[in-house]
């Protein structure tokens, strides 16, 4: 058969296309397919960078990835991409790649942690590894020791790791870096809704008929799902409305109808403001029937702190840092704030104690006639004066678009969406704007329909699907469910085979925490996976000091030499993407797997396998005895039940956690990896240190347990092969159809079994709360139980934890660019990639630069009270920020600006807010 | 930077004993004429009039602070010694106060091309108004016109907006997504060439030229009617016209006293 190039292309990609959604192709069709395509293959994949879930297909030489191509199948893509996602195919082959473990040795060589690195073998660095850890296991127990986790781990590799933590360890002490990305935004969604995740999904963009964008810079940050958004305004350019609502101008402006430059923190009074004028001046727009039937009203303290250390006049911290750190205690109160809380009968001038930053969750129920006392201060002559960010726009003009922002949600005909990310999630308040972004649309009643949707961007692939859902944080265990909780602990433990008492009921250190316990020597031992916490975190010359100067063991696995690798004490040489098995979970609860592509480069292995083999080297009898965890609680010695249920104290916990009965039933090879490589169940060429694979298809095991945790509890996820046969489904996966918008009877099997009309907001957590009124809960009152309704809460305006000063006048805010990723790990390795924005830049206003004597391209110092950096001025750069703000990005390893940032958080969420604090500049 | 100095220096005293031999010669000649396609600092003199007055002294070079610029040496195929930058590799970075352009010695780059009267009547330099090229996009290689969320030209240019600008038009492939596609737009695009070097193509699908290079000329007869700043071009609508075509070469009267 003969075929013409054109015919040729055709042909394989619809093929390849077919195949993978399971597809019957005509035998001819598939000869054709096969004798052209001969040298490679082509096989589905997801796109190894932000939390949209592009599908990719994969094209393997030769054991190597020659070529990716946007998957036209994949619903969320089409086959388009962004230029990171273009590049997938280079970011595994930079000519760096780690490919040996390196350990810090002396001459002798001898564990020296101020030796250089040198290649070790696997089984060299593991033995070293482990005797670290079990000298400071004895020392500090499960408290002692620490991983920091990922949203880019693979579903599997989270599963594995929490596992091990968890179960085997008995620590809580895993949190991954998605703390720093979308802690605030789960908040917002467990104590409105119960469960974690959006209703909605990205097809609401196209339904829509205003789409306001909060602290999202979509135009850079997803920039597929801004191409999604920007074709449905050009479907009815006149109709549709598009606001984007930032702390200063960014490309999404381009398209925008209104462009809201507010000052940092005010969107908590925008939101107050818009529920206000519902309340007060267009009652007609609440949807009162939604309201009485699903929603209560609540509301929280204000003295919750910022997520600081609590002891003020820490020893660790420098003099500089002091006045900063004593707002953790207490604060003087503004104007503004006094005004917003004049309800709470707080003055302005006084000193608000920080009294509930131990308890910052905690939140009760009010009357709706409490929640329009909370707004009435609101108004728009105050939200307007308060929130307006560019000194160079005129009020007038400014509130005229607050005006327009209203009419743009509440206008019965029309259908609203609202997006965010970081500039809500990475916020002092980030729980609360979370919450307060819900407030307006259960108001409206627009939500959980095509088009209505208050919608949490996600940053990372697999944020959702393995860092909520599997539950990689120091609080969580898989599908929502919370170590805290007995019923929850019993029921891990059941589904994980571990004895009755195993798991660790005390929350442990949140990612920002794991640091400050290495500083204060409480943790010893950390192990860093698929992530960069040396360069992520924020005021990192503490943690940079505390990794190299205390008495402490830091392992990182890692792909590329970055920060965190060269301030460890052992590198792991760690398996990419496509060099694995793996699964990701998108932002709009798309669960998409994949097979691996190829053999790792090196002695590089995967995560997974680097978890498991540690596993090896601990019996039983050393983790399940009893461990001292805190005055109240001591965690039991299981070894008894453990003994009961057929173990012995010499198994190790390999044999109980990852190659048990279970696990072995999971055959390999197996139908659905025919013709491709899986490492982990049966060793590869390479031959690593004579690996030749567990036997079994570890990969399908810990898929299969961990789905266990989620059916018939909201969070259904589908059988392993399923997923090699589609596109990636939403869950709840029920009877084998994915649910695009949850919440409502229509689209979602478990609204419909709530049996409470059109809407359930069934998630179960945070159901029976306290009654009270705006100053607190009332003892007397009962509680208030809430089934399948969810939550408007009233949230207040709060400053800031760090404001400008005389001495550091400007604001500083962070944050990503389109061409890099993150650190900068792999996308500074491609070529492209670091030629299109090859360093980080400062960007301001040509006013402040000018004012400063500064040209553009020179270098000028940053410098905040914990420290400083140099970078190039940028004021006609991608992005303008008005004047007094600067933005700097945090990919770019020579220009490390979280030594400058604060270490703040939402006091709820433990979420660093990356985007304010106070800085000054000068010429370098 | 001294060393630099020196180096460029050490290059012109080369540069004299080479031209002494017979073969360099020729090829100084040769490379004397042949470069159309050079990118000139910004306030460059037309091309003629910038190589009968550029004396080769290399000071512009050494002014720039990013080493952009850079003198032909012999085998670049341009005129030897005369300064010229490659964007793709080091683009200029259009500097405010244009550092290459007052230190020229003979006005080869020339300060009034890259100045503007202030309201105090003071030139005040504005490296806005230079001209070095101009950015031209082969729309078939460029991912961003194929959909690809690309742009990292549009978001280098530090004319963002105004020297390229992002036309959204519906993907019709997909009926889901925009493509959002770079548009240069010659009055305000200087040929800085930081587009070119962001691009991240093989070969760069955006690339700077020489305007008249890379630019068409419209009729000096014909005014848009519906562009009032079209009229404008009403300066080089002379009265001298006199057309001439192969049909009209002959005389009138030559042509009607022929036979049939």
């Amino acid at each position: 058969m003969k075929v013409s190039r054109r015919d040729f292309l055709k042909t394989t990609a619809a093929v390849s296309a077919a195949t993978a959604i399971g597809l019957s192709v005509p035998d001819n069709l598939k000869a054709v397919a096969a004798e052209t395509q001969a040298d490679w293959r082509w096989d589905k994949a997801v796109c190894r960078f932000c939390g949209t879930g592009c599908g990719i297909m994969i094209a393997t030489r030769n054991d190597m990835i020659v070529a990716v191509k946007g998957d036209p199948l994949a619903p969320v893509n089409m086959g388009l991409n962004c230029i990171k996602g273009y590049f997938n195919a280079k970011i595994m082959y930079g000519a760096d790649r780690l490919t040996d473990p390196l350990l810090r040795v002396n001459d002798a060589g001898e564990f020296d942690k101020n030796g250089k690195f040198r290649p070790v073998t696997w089984e060299r660095a593991f033995d070293e590894m482990a005797n670290q850890f079990k000298k400071y296991y004895s020392e500090l127990g499960p408290k002692g020791i620490s991983v920091f986790g990922s949203g880019q781990y693979t579903v599997q590799e989270g599963v594995a790791a929490v596992k091990l933590v968890k179960g085997g360890f008995r620590s809580n002490n895993i949190d991954p870096n998605a703390r720093h990305c979308m802690a605030s935004a789960v908040v917002g969604f467990i104590q409105t809704f119960g469960i974690d995740e959006p209703a909605g999904n990205y097809d609401d963009m196209h339904f829509a008929d205003s789409i306001v964008l909060w602290g999202a810079n979509m135009a850079e940050m997803h920039p597929v799902l801004w191409s999604k958004i920007t074709d449905r305004k050009l479907s009815r350019p006149d109709w549709v409305k598009l606001v984007n609502i930032s702390t200063f101008r960014n490309r999404c402006s381009n398209i925008s109808d209104i462009e809201i430059i507010i000052k940092p923190n005010t969107d908590l009074a925008l939101l107050n403001y818009i529920a206000r004028e519902i309340v007060y001046n267009r009652p007609e727009a609440i949807d009162q029937d939604f309201v009485d039937r699903y929603c209560v009203f609540a509301t929280g303290p204000v003295d919750i702190g910022y997520g600081m250390r609590s002891r003020i006049d820490h020893p660790k911290y420098r003099p500089g840092e002091l006045d900063t750190a004593a707002r953790e205690a207490s604060k003087t109160v503004t104007k503004e704030e006094a005004h917003a809380w004049s309800s709470l009968g707080i003055k302005a001038g006084s000193t608000l104690r920080m009294k509930n930053t131990k308890k910052p969750v905690k939140h009760w129920a009010i009357s709706f006639d409490d929640f329009k006392k909370g707004l009435e201060p609101y108004t728009l002559d105050f939200v307007a004066e308060l929130a307006k960010g560019d000194s160079d726009e005129s009020l007038s003009e400014f509130k005229d678009k607050l005006k327009k922002l209203v009419e743009y949600y509440v206008a019965k005909d029309r259908k609203v969406s609202s997006f965010w990310t970081m500039g809500f999630n990475q916020h002092v308040r980030g729980s609360w704007v979370n919450e307060q972004m819900y407030m307006v649309h259960l108001l409206l009643g627009k939500i959980a329909q095509p088009g209505n949707s208050p919608f949490s961007l996600t940053g990372q692939p697999s944020a959702c699907g393995t860092a909520r859902e599997v539950g990689t944080f120091a609080h969580r265990l898989p599908s929502d469910m919370v170590v805290f909780n007995p019923k929850h602990r019993k029921k891990s433990e059941k589904l994980w085979k571990l004895p009755e008492g195993t798991l660790n009921p005390v929350v442990g250190s949140h990612y920002t925490k794991i640091m400050r316990d290495l500083e204060d020597g409480k943790i010893k031992w950390a192990w860093v996976q698929v992530c960069n916490p040396w360069q992520n975190t924020a005021n990192m010359n503490h943690w940079i000091k505390a990794a190299r100067e205390m008495d402490n063991f830091i392992v990182v696995s890692e792909v590329y030499p970055g920060i965190s690798a060269k301030v460890a004490d052992l590198i792991l040489p760690t398996a990419m993407i496509f060099e694995k098995w793996g699964a990701y979970g998108n932002a709009e609860r798309r669960t998409q797997h994949w097979r691996q592509q190829v053999t790792p480069v090196g002695k590089a292995m995967s995560d997974t396998w680097q978890t498991v083999e540690f596993s090896k080297r601990f019996t039983l009898a050393e983790v399940w005895k009893a461990h001292k965890i805190n005055d109240k609680v001591t965690l039991p010695d299981v070894m008894a039940k453990a003994r009961a249920m057929g173990y012995k104290d010499t198994d190790t916990l390999y044999d109980v956690l990852y190659a048990n009965k279970e696990a072995k039933s999971y055959k390999w090879p197996d139908p659905v990896g025919k013709g491709f490589l899986n490492s982990e169940a049966a060793g590869d060429k390479r031959d690593v240190e004579g690996f030749k694979g567990y036997g079994f298809f570890i990969q399908k095991y810990l898929w299969g347990e961990y789905r266990k945790f989620g059916i018939g509890n909201g969070h259904d996820l589908a059988d392993f092969d399923t997923y090699h046969k589609v596109r990636g489904l939403k869950w709840p996966v029920v009877n084998g159809k994915e649910t695009p918008w949850r919440f409502n009877a229509d689209y979602d099997p478990y609204a419909r079994k709530a049996n409470t009309g059109q809407f359930a907001f069934y998630g179960k957590a945070l159901k029976a709360i306290a009654q009270g009124d705006l100053k607190g809960p009332r003892k007397e009152l009962e509680k208030l139980k809430l089934p399948n309704k969810a939550k408007i809460f009233l949230r207040h305006y709060a400053e800031a934890a760090e404001i400008p000063s005389s001495e550091y006048p400007l604001w500083l805010c962070t944050g990503r660019v389109l061409e890099h990723w993150h650190s900068g790990t792999m996308t500074m390795r491609v070529p492209e990639l670091y030629r299109a924005a090859p360093e980080a830049v400062c960007f301001m206003h040509p006013n402040d630069a000018e004012s400063n004597g500064f040209r553009d391209g020179q270098l000028i110092w940053i410098e905040s009270r914990r420290g400083k950096v140099k970078s190039r001025i940028n004021t006609r750069g991608r992005n303008s920020p008005p004047k007094g703000l600067i933005f700097v990005p945090w990919f770019d390893e020579r220009v490390l600006i979280n030594k400058v940032t604060l270490d703040a958080t939402c006091p709820m969420s433990k979420e660093t807010d990356f985007k304010k604090c106070a800085v000054k500049v000068y010429k370098a | 930077m001294p060393e630099r100095r020196e180096f460029l220096l050490k290059t012109f005293k080369s540069l004299g004993l080479a031209a002494t031999g017979g073969l360099a010669w020729s090829g100084f000649i040769e490379e004397g004429r042949s470069a159309p396609l050079i990118l000139r600092p910004p306030g460059a003199l037309p091309e003629k009039d910038f190589l009968a007055s550029c004396i080769k002294c290399g000071m512009c070079v050494e002014a720039c602070p990013y080493d952009a610029l850079v003198l032909a040496k012999p085998g670049d195929s341009k005129p030897v010694g005369t300064p010229y930058y490659t964007p793709r590799t080091n683009p200029c970075y259009m500097c405010r106060d244009i550092p290459c352009v007052p230190v020229c010695p003979t006005g080869s780059l020339d300060k009034t091309l890259v100045s503007e009267k202030g309201e105090d009547g003071e030139l005040r330099l504005n490296i806005n108004m230079a001209k070095m090229g101009i950015a031209v996009i082969d729309r078939e290689i460029c991912i961003a016109y194929a959909g690809i969320q690309c742009d990292a030209c549009y978001r280098a240019c530090p004319l963002i907006d105004k020297a390229i600008t992002v036309e959204y038009t519906r993907n019709v492939r997909t009926g889901k997504h925009t493509i959002q596609a770079p548009v240069v737009h010659s009055d305000a695009c200087t040929g800085c060439g930081l587009c070119e070097r962001a691009c991240v193509t093989r070969k760069a699908s955006i690339f700077v030229l020489p305007k008249e290079i890379a630019m068409g000329q419209s009729s000096e007869r014909y005014i848009k009617g519906w562009d009032e700043q079209d009229e404008e071009r009403m300066k080089e609508a002379t009265e001298k016209v006199t057309t001439q075509t192969p049909r009209s070469g002959r005389k009138a009267l030559d042509y009607l006293n022929d036979e049939l």
